[in-house]
């Protein structure tokens, strides 16, 4: 669910990058340099598992994004988080590109910290594996649906005629958001029993200010 | 394996500074993005196709990467010209390709591989921590450059414990099938995948704050801006104003 280089001409892209900035610096904001190293340790697992895990979907298969997990477990740090993953998707890959940086850093990162604010503190206090599990395919689902609709809309306003993209897609996309779903909904369940602090925000050791 | 790995080589665009690199080709991608005219667009590749030269990009993966590019440009080609309404340009087995359609696809083809050779030529020659660095000497927000460096530096390790975790699951006859089962798996090979990067997370803020971390990292790591740098800045911007005249006095039409 990316826009490729070259589709969105300048408006569409100028938007983006203004609301991915935006976004960035209150990310940043929040993020406390103590936490830093968590942000970039779940981008990159994350990001790993995009590009390696490949589930199964009748004779094809699909690849998670698992931006619903990140905003639960990073909240507005999510987006920063994005940001360096798609720009080094870009980069290293050919998956997105710079010019649409901007508009993918919101498609996949507004999402993710929407979820933060609907999911994470529920799931932190859920009793059970099960609440958690249902917890997380929600988390999933809000958050793809979410990418699609930024997506569909940034495609459109890109170009009336692009709309026959989103039509096509439309059928896959509904595959793709279940699957995500049910597999976000087990790693939360897995979390939520295994290792249940990973919920909570870091505790901040305060860093010694100046003497 | 590495997954982090850039275009190593040692030619001369391999030896120039990174920080202009980066605003090159961020102005490029930019006038590129604006452009509304096949003269500029083209100028766009053929300035990319040199640099890649220039570089030496190595044939086959340069090659895999516009494939995978075009195929995508190649399905709009098909899509755009056949669903838009207006004049027919041509008709291919009685499907009228509408002028407007054709224009748009060739404009959006153009502007990608034109983007695609610069930015690869240009920052996919650059080590990846070098970058990190230039971002740094570029005065991007601080915290911003070091989880660029930190995500930079775990990837890696997060994909060998990746495989490691695969590996023992296939040691147990793990089979991917489209089945309830597969992804509960996949779902705990993430989920352990994620608890040992956060644990790992505080191990490495607890060794951080060993040393001393207060929320700065010393670029030990100078650029040295060097002639060439000089000739290369001078080019660019040569071309870039170039690009921007010859839209300028085309009556730039941004689409």
């Amino acid at each position: 669910m990316h826009i490729t280089e070259g589709v969105a001409p300048a408006s569409v892209a100028a938007a983006g990058a203004l609301l991915a900035a935006g976004g960035v610096a209150l990310g940043l904001r929040a993020m406390k340099d103590e936490q830093i190293p968590r942000a970039a340790l779940v981008a990159s697992a994350i990001f790993v598992a995009s590009l390696v895990i490949r589930l199964p979907l009748g004779p094809s298969s699909v690849h998670p994004v698992l931006n619903g997990l990140a905003g639960v477990l990073l909240g507005w740090a999510a987006m920063p988080a994005f940001l360096v993953a798609l720009f080094l998707q870009a980069l290293l890959f050919q998956f997105g590109g710079i010019t649409t940086l901007g508009i993918n850093t919101v498609t996949m990162g507004f999402p993710a910290v929407a979820c933060y604010y609907l999911f994470s503190r529920r799931i932190r206090e859920s009793k059970k594996g099960r609440e958690a599990f249902l917890l997380g395919v929600a988390a999933g689902v809000t958050a793809l649906t979410l990418s699609f609709v930024l997506w569909a809309g940034s495609l459109i306003l890109s170009g009336k005629q692009l709309a026959i993209i989103v039509k096509l897609s439309l059928l896959p996309h509904l595959a793709i958001v279940t699957i995500e779903g049910i597999f976000t909904g087990f790693i939360v369940g897995f979390l939520a029993r295994v290792y249940p602090k990973a919920f909570e925000m870091p505790h901040i050791i305060k860093t010694r200010s100046d003497p | 394996m590495s997954c982090t790995t850039h275009f190593s080589g040692h030619t001369v665009v391999h030896r120039l500074d990174p920080r202009p690199r980066v605003v090159a080709t961020l102005v490029f991608a930019v006038l590129i993005a604006l452009s509304g005219h096949y003269r500029v667009l083209c100028s766009g590749v053929a300035v990319g196709a040199f640099l890649a030269m220039l570089s030496k990009l190595p044939i086959r993966p340069l090659a895999k990467r516009l494939l995978r590019l075009n195929l995508f440009m190649v399905v709009l080609f098909l899509l755009i010209p056949t669903t838009s309404p207006g004049e027919p340009m041509f008709r291919l087995l009685s499907v009228p390709f509408s002028h407007d359609g054709v224009h748009l696809a060739a404009g959006i083809t153009l502007k990608a591989n034109a983007i695609l050779l610069v930015f690869t030529s240009l920052l996919g020659t650059v080590e990846l921590s070098s970058l990190g660095h230039a971002f740094h000497h570029l005065h991007m927000p601080a915290k911003l450059t070091h989880l660029f460096m930190f995500t930079l530096r775990y990837l890696d390790v997060l994909h060998h414990e990746y495989v490691t975790l695969l590996r023992t699951m296939k040691a147990r006859a793990f089979r991917p099938a489209m089945s309830v089962h597969t992804y509960r798996t996949y779902g705990y090979l993430m989920g352990m995948l994620l608890v040992r990067s956060l644990v790992r997370s505080e191990r490495i803020m607890a060794a951080m704050k060993c040393r001393g971390f207060r929320g700065e990292f010393h670029a030990y790591h100078h650029f040295h801006f060097h002639q060439r740098d000089a000739v290369f800045c001078l080019t660019s911007a040569i071309v870039l104003m170039l690009f921007a005249f010859v839209e300028w006095i085309s009556g730039g039409v941004a689409r």
